[in-house]
């Protein structure tokens, strides 16, 4: 019988359950460890029985900080951290370049822009004010992104990577020129926007950011056979019975639209885009029907943990996530290149 | 029966005229051989056949249906190609490559199935690459790489399949192998062969029918011995041939004449030329 490299269906159910396990376990110790100390074996404790009455164990200021403060920033985290994750190895496999990654077609410099002169203009304020500007930042980016790409004969790739690289080119300049004529008052907000920042997170903002993900990922899930063969080049994918223009424009619309969602809720948050598809690719292969839920769950996972050490690593203080998924996420992925590739 | 057939089939690039009014039909069954010189339009031929262009004039049947009519997905169960345009620049393995020849048989979200392991199992092991399952394609070389892009296009299980140099990366074992191989399924299973190659001299061993292409146009077709012959390919090629019969099977051979004039054999070396 021949070696059995290839991915089925209970394979991907099973690397899947071991990802939720390690995801749960993760958010678990997320929820216990941070400023106010409830100590580890009292805050789970009080996850098992906190709703219990009568069962004393944990304070009302401490379920306060339990389940109003933490549990929905550790939500928003893992939802954040699977969007651009998947939307990672979609461009990835997409653009059919290893150094791909969510913003890499210009969706942060739109959104950024976008979210600048929300803050610049006030409308920030507003509910659902900066996440909606932002938004329609990085969708005009799309769009001028994909007319650019789009030729005589279809999408082409390589005129959308251009494309991609000169229009945030573009954007960073309007970027530094917003900064420049900013207060110094909305220069912090803006400053902590761009480096990404997850402390804003209400229910109803992670419900919208909850359903536009489940939504997007099933689309692109859908396409992850026709995105293996476009990889392999993509008269090879027509050759094998794919519909490349097609599977291009999907794949690129619900990729933008993921990171476009994530980048408005918490700003610009790099490195878990690129580096989780490559870890998972590294790990399990470069089948996207695994490599796209593991992605999912993995980049969640990973930037849960990252937000969490971003919260305690210094006292009194907190630092901006994207410091922390660089900061750890480099050496490691030096790690992994050194290891597996040699 | 015509199982591919062209009618006055033209194709320009811009402005530049790559195809004019080709016409030829392909019978089921039959291994069909397409040669010319380089930018004769050979490949560009195999790619109208398989829908990756289309004409700009005339038509293309495949199994009498109009290749219009025909979706990509169904016509990727009918065609297997064998090409040289594949490089993923990530990881995949050659047991995973061999099996995206199943794609088109699955629908969308459908895992392979016991039937699609055994018959991408079967295709690895004509093609002698099953000690090669687990291997990293990009780890390949390039012989092998071929050996399993053909194991590919057999696992489609196709009723034609389109070779476009497919031997040219080979030695001169695996070019016989594979060619043997698909001469037996030819015969034995009626696989209809469309084989573009610049080796004419294995064109002209295993080809039913040749068609000899020239700047776009259709220079002469027929068995190889109507069409390899000195003054045709001294025509075509703007080069000094000697063309004479192998006398094994009496098929038509083609020697390159290395001369810098045009019949000034260097005999006294002993030294005729090279082989094609």
């Amino acid at each position: 019988m021949m070696k059995q490299s290839i991915v089925t269906a209970s394979k991907v159910i099973r690397v899947s359950f071991i990802l939720i396990l390690a995801l749960f376990l993760s958010v678990l110790l997320s929820l216990v460890i941070g400023a106010a100390d409830i100590g580890l074996l009292r805050g789970l404790k009080g996850l098992l029985y906190g709703w219990h009455e009568g069962a004393a164990f944990l304070t009302d200021s401490e379920k306060t900080i339990l389940f109003s403060v933490r549990l929905p920033r550790i939500l928003f985290a893992a939802i954040v951290g699977a969007s651009l994750s998947s939307a990672g190895v979609v461009f990835q496999g997409l653009l059919r370049n290893p150094l791909a990654e969510p913003f890499i077609l210009g969706v942060s410099g739109g959104a950024a822009v976008g979210a600048i002169a929300g803050i610049l203009l006030g409308i920030a304020a507003l509910p659902f004010g900066l996440p909606l500007l932002a938004f329609l930042g990085s969708a005009v980016t799309v769009i001028l992104v994909f007319l650019v790409g789009k030729g005589k004969s279809g999408i082409n790739s390589h005129t959308l990577l251009l494309a991609g690289v000169i229009i945030n080119a573009f954007f960073s300049a309007i970027i530094m020129f917003l900064i420049s004529i900013s207060s110094s008052a909305d220069l912090h907000t803006i400053t902590f926007w761009l480096m990404g920042d997850l402390s804003i997170a209400y229910s109803r903002e992670i419900v919208v950011a909850g359903v536009f993900l489940m939504v997007s990922f099933l689309v692109v899930y859908a396409y992850a056979r026709p995105l293996n063969l476009i990889i392999g080049g993509e008269e090879t994918a027509m050759q094998l019975g794919v519909n490349v223009e097609w599977t291009k424009i999907v794949l690129f619309l619900a990729g933008s639209f993921m990171t476009a969602v994530a980048v408005s809720f918490a700003g610009i948050i790099g490195f878990v885009g690129l580096i989780v598809p490559h870890m998972m690719r590294m790990l399990l292969g470069s089948d996207h029907r695994l490599l796209m839920p593991a992605s999912f769950l993995f980049g969640a996972t990973f930037l849960v943990v990252a937000d969490t050490i971003a919260r305690v690593m210094i006292p009194h203080a907190e630092l901006p996530v994207g410091v922390v998924t660089a900061l750890c996420g480099a050496p490691y992925f030096i790690y992994l290149l050194k290891t597996r590739m040699a | 029966m015509s199982h591919v057939s062209l009618k006055k089939i033209g194709f320009r690039y811009d402005e530049a005229k790559v195809l004019g009014d080709v016409s030829f039909e392909v019978h089921k069954g039959e291994f069909f051989g397409i040669i010319g010189p380089n930018g004769s339009g050979k490949t560009t031929l195999l790619r109208i056949i398989d829908k990756i262009l289309s004409p700009c004039e005339g038509s293309v049947r495949i199994g009498g249906t109009d290749l219009h009519k025909v979706k990509r997905n169904d016509l990727a169960k009918i065609v297997g190609v064998v090409s040289q345009d594949f490089a993923p620049p990530f990881p995949f393995t050659v047991h995973e490559i061999v099996m995206m020849g199943r794609s088109p048989h699955l629908g969308k979200l459908r895992f392979e199935g016991e039937e699609d392991l055994a018959i991408v199992e079967r295709a690895m092991e004509m093609t002698d690459i099953l000690s090669l399952s687990g291997r990293p394609f990009g780890d390949l070389s390039g012989g092998e790489m071929q050996r399993v892009l053909i194991a590919r296009a057999l696992a489609q299980r196709p009723e034609i399949i389109l070779l476009d140099e497919s031997t040219a990366h080979l030695d001169i074992k695996h070019q016989i192998d594979f060619l043997n191989l698909i001469r037996s399924l030819n015969r034995r299973e009626g696989l209809t062969v469309i084989a573009v190659t610049h080796d004419i001299n294995l064109a002209s061993l295993y080809c039913d029918r040749i068609l000899l292409l020239s700047r776009g146009i259709v220079h002469s077709m027929g068995t190889p011995g109507e069409v390899i012959t000195e003054s045709s390919i001294e025509d075509v090629y703007e080069t000094k041939v000697l063309v004479d019969n192998n006398p094994k099977n009496g098929v038509p051979r083609v020697t390159l004449l290395a001369s810098e004039g045009h019949d000034n054999l260097r005999s006294s070396s002993g030294w005729e030329g090279d082989y094609i």
